[in-house]
């Protein structure tokens, strides 16, 4: 790799962002080197500033963020001292950038091949005419459906996915040397991402670009690039070839990292049949107003089982968790409570009914009233079910803070604002314990959290069900997540259950063919997964493309 | 097209339907309550049978909601009636030649038109042009004097400014004239000049609005990751605003226009009494003070009316300019 | 699709707009046509330069100076790059900063000037310098005034309150001195004011600021009126008047506004329908029309200080609906958060989740529009007493007072010091909604700072 240039030379980057009129550090220092056509992931947890240095290797700062120290080297050109006409003639041009979010990244008042012209004919490089033709073929390249009309259409006409590759399309649009993706695919479903991802490596890979592609997610890191550097907090951490870095990681927090990967609760035997559960969906329908969600959903949960919902966005998972706490009264069907009928509607039910049923949230932030301190909010349905009051209580609520492991004296006159996202989440486990209930249902829990937090709040979680015989209903999109803590998988789509079953048997095949795209679709930190997987179902078999054939 | 059909054809019918209501909200908060206007009319010394014959002439005797209709069958063919005080007039002095209310406000409305439009035409660029540049330049120096400065002169009354404008242009300075007596038969040029002092205070008092609000659009619009991408495109920094931020800024701008000559209608009050000027405004107030109810019920309807229009148009304007609406999936 | 849209849209508003002009004999379009004439040609531009109200303003000697200007922007910015080997701060300057640099200079050096040579010609009669000399040493003072008073507040009181003006900018610093200053006025009127409201003495029309010669008197500082009631009194009893009646009206509006909009919020359904679309209408006529309708209605019925409670009641609940709307935006964010969602599915009361779940959330806006609405209310009696509609006599305020002297602003070319006269209530009334607005827009920035 020495015999090849260097394209980018980052040296002692340092960032500072402003926040009340003064000046902190954000990024410490930090170097990087990539060369010509070479994939440079750029990884770590939300707030190791990865994005930030995205941007300030093109020489462009956010507002309220500026470059206080070091030097950014593009191809012989400095720019950190380069005038923002400089600038401007390398952007778009020789770098380019691809936003986490396409569909608010393109302008909606304009087409999609207008956005996509603009910056060649802007530049220079092609003409109108030119560029359009380029456009259509790299939509065609990118594996967009149509793309001869899909140009023609505005943002809000195409999906995020398509928008997504659309987007990448419009950054190759004058052949960079250097592109910046940014998060590409974190807001995309898994068999979406997978598709873009292909599609990325693809182009990348043909037209011999260099890039630096930023992400959260290991597993897709090591299918995109050939180093891999690691954040943390505005410091680097270290840096090697992905092989090296996936098999032999040297520093602890790397390490770290890999190891999230690795927890998994062991299957818990079947439960008899006949056993009564403690909740059971019977032949849910649903719908909001006209627009029906819900189609005849049935499972059961066990006593001290895990069942996880698990689903793509507007599958129906959190709606059916709705209907279980009555918040959506069913059109049709009913729900149990250990064998006997519940009242639909949550106003109808008895206050031992509704204690019996807890819910945790996916965003702690909201979950908990930002004006109340701990010991209030989890002394609330201490208060409210049981009916201790004083000291009585105060005691109750260090023996529920003592089980989410924070220190009582610490923590219990702090309000939300002052904790981190992982106690918040254990802020809300304990409010739902106080109720002392027999089921509870975890509604995307880890998905807000970083991998090592979430990896705590899953075991706490586990803990939990241990000792206290809890049910827990887990709505989740995350596979590694329902691997890790599941007995039992409910596979949702569009409403539908489309299968169910024991976690093991569930991973092992044959499988229905959704739940087995589903499966497929999940990255794995083996750099070659990618190719594999291409190699052996074709292009065309993955992604939108293959949930199209099966409807 | 279909769903943006109706979309506006159901705005307009709840506009209309809303100046239906606010005509009887108008009429019944003067019509329900006690109080003998005819014997207001004629003073106490009026005998019996003149306050009987009064009565029995502008139809107090008949019930409310005759009242009512008749009222508006006669607005919506054009005759707003008689004011109070042409009545007394002829009860008084025994003259038969009633002028009617649209004759006489006429050529009122015409000023306040035209004192609104000359307004409108100095502060709508004015304060989009320093609306956009705050925005563009926000934290600098510029953009916080020019806070400190919208925040003063939105908090100052009307009259406050008028009176410093009045002693610094008109008094000392001599360059204008502190009455604004506008006549029907002035020339254009010396109309504008009249008019610009009453022109100027309510600028001073909509800029300031009208500019805060366009840095808070323009500023929102900027912070959008689409300008971010086009500046990461290399795009000029004029390009930008001109391609990209403009066709964007369009529904709000709208709004921000119309919300502030929606307004313009209240502040047009206290400044034409300030300056004496012959617009419908102080016909108003006279109106109110004399308790002349034909006459405070029409000039009301027709505040209420620009004030409904404008809201109607802004909104209508707002959903054709949305690119999502305009090109449905 | 919006062009095949506007154009049948565009024509229909025009059909309608015509008819009404023919039907009503109003004149809009005459109106409309002559203004349109006026900016939109270019020979509507140089008609407007020749106009008399340009040429009385020297549009022309203006016009130079602004070309002056921008070519003053333009030499500074080439200068500044040649003399600093092109730095980074001039080199990426656009010519619009260059400009905005020189027009304050400029500025500042005019100020500058003009203040210098106002004293020398101070001692003569007429001073045509007098306000602009008073404008000057008031905004010196203003300053002053909030420099010290965040300096007292650094000094004293606890912790809390010491950070809290650290980081206060200085127009919240001035904002809160003077309504402090405002609130001790109100309340301990009688004991400042040296006589009462109505009290009427001996002497009518003194000079303010001037000594006995001229028509003044030390014992009047400000002057008596044209009854010889003393001014500096009936200002002091204006704030108790004035300022209290709008507190009053403000926290009524508030009481109503925040309990329609809370409930609307928190039960949703038929009553929020029927409350929003009654707000609707009330809102769809401009709150100051509205108002002098009521009273033109109320006026029949009441006099003197019942006309003053009638207004009182008719403002509050013309207000009321602003601050409706407001209270159930607020409400509704807050309502869709999940920590309500959790205190519903635990069986909570509503009377609960109003008073400890959704009112601690709403504080801090409720709080800035409070201080908003005062303003609105404030200056809407204000225009109504300006107008003789509002708070009736025997009752000494601010805006009756503009209306009563306002003749004499007309002093000013020889005597400046007589039209300062309806300057000093109309200013007081502008300088506490300044304050308030200053307050107010450092609560906003701050509250929406820590969202972020």
């Amino acid at each position: 790799m020495t015999d090849r240039d260097v394209l980018l030379e980052v040296r002692g980057l340092k960032l500072e962002g402003r926040s009340d009129e003064t000046w902190t550090p954000i990024v410490n220092g930090v170097d990087l080197t990539l060369h010509k056509g070479e994939v440079l992931g750029l990884i770590g947890e939300s707030g190791a500033g990865k994005s930030t240095v995205g941007l300030a290797s093109m020489g462009f700062c956010r507002d309220g963020v500026r470059i206080a120290g070091g030097s950014v080297n593009f191809d012989g050109i400095d720019l950190v001292n380069a005038s923002a006409a400089t600038k401007r003639s390398l952007l778009g041009k020789r770098i380019a950038y691809v936003a986490q979010s396409a569909a608010a990244s393109f302008n909606p008042a304009h087409k999609l091949i207008d956005q996509h012209t603009e910056a060649p004919v802007q530049h220079g490089v092609k003409s109108r005419a030119e560029s359009e033709k380029d456009a259509i073929e790299l939509y065609r390249k990118l594996r967009l459906p149509n793309p001869e009309e899909i140009g023609f259409r505005y943002p809000h006409q195409v999906s995020g996915g398509q928008l997504q590759r659309a987007m990448t399309a419009m950054a190759m649009s004058c052949r960079p040397d250097l592109i910046i993706f940014d998060e590409p695919t974190t807001a995309l479903d898994v068999t979406t991402q997978i598709e873009v991802l292909a599609s990325i490596r693809d182009i990348v890979d043909q037209f011999d670009t260099a890039a630096i592609y930023i992400t959260h997610d290991l597993a897709v890191v090591a299918q995109m690039a050939d180093r891999i550097k690691v954040l943390l907090k505005g410091d680097e951490v270290e840096e090697a070839d992905t092989r090296t870095m996936l098999s032999a990681p040297k520093e602890d927090y790397t390490k770290s990292l890999w190891a999230v990967r690795s927890f998994q609760r062991p299957q818990k035997p079947a439960v008899q049949t006949g056993a009564t559960s403690v909740i059971a969906v019977k032949n849910v329908t649903a719908a909001y107003g006209k627009t029906p969600v819900l189609f005849d959903v049935s499972f059961d949960i066990h006593e001290g089982r895990t069942v996880a919902v698990v689903g793509e966005s507007g599958s129906g998972k959190s709606t059916t968790a709705r209907c279980i706490t009555g918040l959506l009264p069913p059109r049709e069907g009913h729900i149990e409570f250990e064998g006997t009928a519940l009242p639909l509607d949550y106003r109808k039910r008895s206050k031992d009914q509704l204690r019996q049923a807890q819910m945790i949230y996916q965003m702690a932030d909201t979950a908990l009233n930002p004006r109340k301190t701990i010991g209030e909010l989890i002394g609330r349905p201490v208060e409210f079910y049981l009916g201790l009051r004083g000291r009585e209580k105060r005691k109750r609520v260090e023996e529920l803070l003592e089980q989410i492991e924070l220190e009582p004296s610490q923590y219990i006159n702090r309000l939300p604002s002052e904790l981190s996202g992982g106690q918040k989440q254990r802020i809300g486990i304990a409010r739902a314990l106080a109720a002392e209930p027999r089921f509870i249902i975890c509604d995307e829990v880890t998905s807000a959290l970083d991998q090592l937090v979430a990896e705590g709040i899953l075991k706490l979680l586990a803990k939990l069900q241990d000792e206290l015989r809890l049910s827990y209903m887990f709505i989740t999109h995350d596979l590694a997540t329902v691997r890790a803590i599941s007995d039992e998988v409910v596979v949702m789509k569009d409403g539908r259950v489309v299968e169910q079953g024991q976690k093991d048997d569930m991973f092992t095949p044959p499988h229905h063919p959704y739940t087995d795209l589903l499966l497929a679709s999940v990255p794995e930190m083996d750099p070659d997964w990618l190719t594999n997987l291409l190699a052996q179902r074709g292009a065309d078999n993955i992604g939108d493309a293959a949930v199209d054939k099966m409807t | 097209m279909n769903s943006v059909l109706r979309i506006l054809v159901q705005r307009i019918g709840l506009g209309i339907l809303t100046l239906f209501i606010v005509s009887i909200v108008i009429f019944g908060s003067v019509n329900l309550l006690p109080g003998d206007f005819a014997q207001a009319i004629l003073g106490q010394g009026a005998t019996d049978e003149a306050v009987a014959a009064i009565r029995e002439q502008i139809g107090l005797t008949k019930p409310f909601w005759v009242r009512y209709f008749d009222w508006l069958g006669a607005l919506v063919t054009g005759d707003l009636g008689v004011s109070y005080s042409q009545l007394m007039f002829a009860a008084n002095m025994g003259g038969d030649q009633l002028i009617p209310i649209t004759t006489q406000i006429a050529p009122r409305f015409y000023n306040t038109m035209f004192l609104a439009g000359l307004t409108a035409m100095i502060a709508v660029p004015f304060s989009l042009f320093l609306g956009v540049l705050a925005a563009l330049y926000r934290g600098s120096v510029f953009d916080r004097g020019a806070n400190i400065f919208t925040l003063s002169s939105i908090s100052s009354p009307e009259f406050f400014l008028a009176y410093i404008l009045i002693l610094f242009l008109a008094v000392q300075g001599q360059w204008l004239p502190s009455l604004a007596s506008v006549k029907p038969d002035m020339p254009l040029g010396e109309r504008v000049y009249t008019t610009l002092l009453p022109a100027l205070t309510l600028t001073l008092v909509v800029t300031a609005h009208m500019m805060r609000m366009t840095r808070a659009a323009i500023i929102n619009l900027l912070a959008s990751p689409y300008i971010e991408m086009a500046r990461l495109k290399g795009i000029s920094p004029m390009r930008v605003v001109v391609k990209h931020a403009l066709p964007n800024a369009l529904a709000p701008i709208i709004n921000v226009i119309a919300l502030n000559l929606a307004y313009l209608i209240t502040g047009v009050v206290v400044v034409e009494v300030v300056f004496a000027y012959p617009g419908i405004g102080n016909l108003f107030v006279d109106a109110v003070r004399t308790r002349d109810i034909p006459m405070v019920q029409i000039c009301c309807l027709i505040f209420a009316a620009a004030y409904i229009l404008l809201n109607l148009t802004a909104d209508v304007l707002s959903i054709l300019s949305n690119p999502r609406l305009r090109h449905p999936k | 699709m919006s062009r095949d849209m506007a154009l049948p849209f565009g024509a229909a508003v025009a059909l309608v707009v015509v008819l009404l002009d023919r039907a009503l004999g109003l004149g809009i379009l005459s109106a409309l046509l002559t203004l349109l004439q006026l900016v939109m040609t270019p020979v509507g531009w140089v008609v407007a330069l020749a106009t008399p109200a340009a040429a009385a303003l020297g549009a022309w000697k203006w016009l130079v100076y602004l070309l002056l200007v921008i070519a003053g922007g333009y030499g500074f910015r080439a200068a500044g790059q040649a003399m600093t080997g092109n730095a980074p701060f001039y080199r990426d300057m656009t010519l619009a900063v260059a400009v905005g640099y020189v027009f304050a200079a400029v500025v500042a050096i005019a100020v500058a000037y003009t203040y210098s040579i106002s004293f020398s010609t101070a001692g003569g009669m007429p001073d045509s310098y007098f306000f602009f000399r008073l404008a000057i040493h008031g905004l010196a003072a203003a300053v002053v005034a909030a420099i010290l008073f965040r300096q007292l507040g650094m000094w004293i009181g606890t912790p809390g309150s010491r950070k809290l003006f650290r980081q206060m900018p200085g127009t919240a610093a001035f904002g809160i001195f003077i309504i402090l200053c405002y609130a001790i006025a109100a309340i301990f009127a009688a004991w400042i004011a040296p006589y009462g409201q109505e009290e009427v003495l001996a002497k009518a029309n003194i000079i303010p600021l001037v000594s006995a010669e001229m028509g003044g008197d030390p014992g009047f500082p400000l002057g008596t009126d044209q009854i010889g009631r003393d001014i500096y009194s009936r200002l002091i009893y204006g704030a108790q008047n004035t300022v209290g009646i709008a507190f009053v009206t403000t926290i009524l509006a508030f009481f109503l506004g925040v309990t329609g909009g809370f409930l609307a919020a928190v039960l949703q359904g038929w009553t929020d329908q029927v409350l929003s679309r009654l707000v609707d209408v009330l809102m769809a006529i401009p709150a100051l029309i509205f108002s002098l309708l009521l009273i033109t209605a109320a006026a029949s019925l009441f006099k003197g200080s019942s006309l003053t409670v009638a207004m009182i009641v008719i403002i509050a609940v013309i207000d009321s609906t602003r601050v409706f709307r407001l209270a159930r935006a607020v409400g509704m964010n807050i309502v869709v958060m999940d920590y309500i969602e959790a205190a519903k599915l635990r069986g909570e009361r509503m009377s609960y989740l109003i008073f400890r779940e959704v009112l601690p959330n709403a504080y801090a806006p409720l709080l800035a529009e409070f201080g908003l609405r005062f303003c609105f209310v404030f200056l809407t009696i204000a225009a109504l007493s300006f107008l003789g509609l509002g708070i009736q006599p025997p009752l000494a305020d601010w805006g009756t007072m503009v209306k009563d002297l306002g003749q004499f602003v007309n002093y000013a070319a020889f005597l400046p010091q007589y039209a300062m006269l309806p300057l000093l209530p109309a200013g007081a009334i502008a300088l506490l909604t300044v304050a308030v607005n200053f307050v107010v827009d450092w609560m906003l920035h701050r509250s929406s700072g820590l969202k972020e």
